[in-house]
């Protein structure tokens, strides 16, 4: 049945694209969760959004016109967020609503549309075309290698920036990296996971592992495992039972986030018996 | 020539002075106090010195062979590092992070060294989250060494600590001015410890009240104020 699953030439793309994005979205989704920066994964998937709507109607290249919009988004969404003195949170807001909105005007003027708004929202498996696979390929093995290379680096900076900064690490620089590495990953793996739920990517594996985990280098490891296993078993069972892949992905994090959860409350209580006894 | 010059410094927030007339000079080896009250300015001058913020007047520069990346920090208590997943390791090796791309052999072996030197190399594989207030410190002085063996800022080393957990830290501390060479500059508003183990006082509010050696400074004005009579040390 696995074997049927994986001859058509759709699955394999998703399978190859599906697993390099969950990969990059688990390690990246760490520094993000803990520097509070996570509002910046959603905002960029909506301005995603928008700039995919713009290339689909131009009938342009999708990558080639969402992967620098989505990075100079990322560019200008980091510097919102430094700036607390003008409510950084409000101005990601009103960013990532006003490309939605953009984008959902464009893609209902246009009159040759061919792709429903409801896919570019919650993904579609059929997205990804033999060359997006290349390029996706590409795109995500440089995320995954920028981020060994600078794993260290990424850590100190997460963990305490002005030490960082004193040491003469560059902070904006790093922050700067960790932003387009996630603006990257956002646009490759929002086709497939939707606008709507990429961010959930991000999210969901760092903070299920951080339940159970306790060093940076256990949480990545475990994040990255959570990741590819949920949307394995996402993928799955979207073939299985027809549902949207995206959400069944989303749907299989949950799950791990309560079995996590329910582990860590339970250990808790355990240890809590032992020290009172 | 000193390690540390601050000339007639002077540091603004939006305009307003926080911060002015500073002179300064630490030498190699000595032991360096900088009192004050809240709000006085202390940790503004910490960020200039650290080089996180630029005076808005004078000049601080670096000399003896130190470089601006080379002075240790112990920052104060950040409430946002309580539930980060850390392993005592990572934090300290990460001190080397600004170094190179890969931990060498030698600085595995200077982390290795820092952590027995604060006595922590028991806990190597413990997360921060399960130690001690006095605990965490120790590792975050381990990893300020592995930055720099030359010259320490620690700004309130000993708040929130226990009496024990305090006594532990200064005795550390004093270790590594008198048997390490390590020059230290130490934020703190216990008059009574930067009587007993530091070398120079500098009492700030907002401006110098007084610098110098500490036994000038216990028969000082400023230090009578201050301590309000009810410290005879």
């Amino acid at each position: 049945m696995l074997g049927e699953m994986f001859s058509y030439g759709f699955m394999q793309r998703a399978l190859v694209v599906g697993l390099m994005v969950s990969l990059c979205s688990a390690l990246l989704g760490i520094s993000l969760v803990l520097k509070r920066y996570s509002m910046i994964g959603d905002g960029l998937s909506h301005v995603g959004f928008g700039a995919l709507a713009i290339a689909s109607v131009l009938g342009l290249s999708p990558l080639a016109v969402a992967v620098p919009v989505v990075v100079g988004s990322a560019f200008l969404l980091l510097r919102v967020s430094e700036r607390s003195k003008i409510k950084g949170d409000a101005a990601i807001g009103m960013i990532a609503t006003g490309a939605l909105a953009i984008g959902v005007m464009v893609l209902s003027l246009s009159k040759g549309m061919t792709t429903d708004i409801n896919n570019y929202l919650f993904g579609s498996i059929l997205a990804m075309s033999a060359s997006d696979v290349w390029l996706s390929v590409v795109l995500a093995m440089a995320v995954l290698i920028l981020f060994g290379l600078f794993y260290r680096k990424l850590f100190a900076v997460t963990f305490d920036e002005t030490f960082a900064r004193a040491t003469g690490l560059s902070a904006g620089f790093y922050n700067m990296l960790l932003a387009i590495l996630t603006a990257v990953t956002v646009v490759l793996g929002m086709r497939m996971m939707g606008a709507m739920l990429i961010s959930s990517l991000i999210l969901f594996p760092a903070i299920t592992a951080m339940r159970l985990c306790k060093s940076f280098h256990g949480v990545a490891v475990c994040a990255a495992i959570i990741s590819v296993i949920c949307f394995m078993l996402g993928l799955v069972s979207s073939y299985l039972y027809n549902t949207p892949t995206g959400a069944s992905v989303v749907v299989a994090n949950i799950f791990a986030f309560l079995v996590f959860w329910s582990i860590e409350k339970l250990r808790g209580r355990l240890a809590g018996r032992n020290s009172v006894a | 020539m000193s390690l540390l010059i601050c000339r007639d410094v002077a540091f603004a927030y939006e305009g307003r002075v926080v911060a002015s007339g500073i002179d300064l000079d630490v030498n190699e080896g000595d032991y360096l106090c900088i009192v004050g009250e809240n709000g006085s300015g202390k940790s503004t001058l910490v960020k200039g010195m650290l080089g996180l913020m630029e005076p808005c007047n004078g000049k601080i520069s670096y000399g003896d062979g130190l470089n601006k990346n080379e002075i240790g920090y112990l920052p104060q208590k950040n409430p946002l590092q309580r539930d980060f997943p850390a392993s005592v390791w990572e934090v300290v090796s990460s001190g080397f992070a600004a170094r190179s791309l890969f931990l060498t052999r030698e600085q595995r072996l200077a982390a290795e060294e820092n952590m027995a030197l604060m006595r922590i190399e028991t806990l190597k594989k413990r997360s921060m989250m399960e130690l001690s207030g006095g605990q965490q410190q120790r590792v975050l002085l381990a990893r300020a060494l592995c930055a720099t063996r030359k010259l320490l800022l620690l700004d309130e080393p000993v708040a929130g600590l226990d009496p024990l957990a305090t006594r532990e830290m200064y005795e550390i501390i004093e270790d590594l001015h008198k048997n390490r060479g390590v020059t230290i500059i130490m934020i703190s508003h216990d008059i009574a410890t930067a009587a007993r183990y530091a070398t120079h006082v500098l009492h700030l509010r907002h401006e110098p009240l007084f610098y110098g050696t500490t036994q000038e400074y216990l028969r000082s004005a400023a230090c009578q104020t201050f301590v309000g009579g009810e410290e005879d040390v």
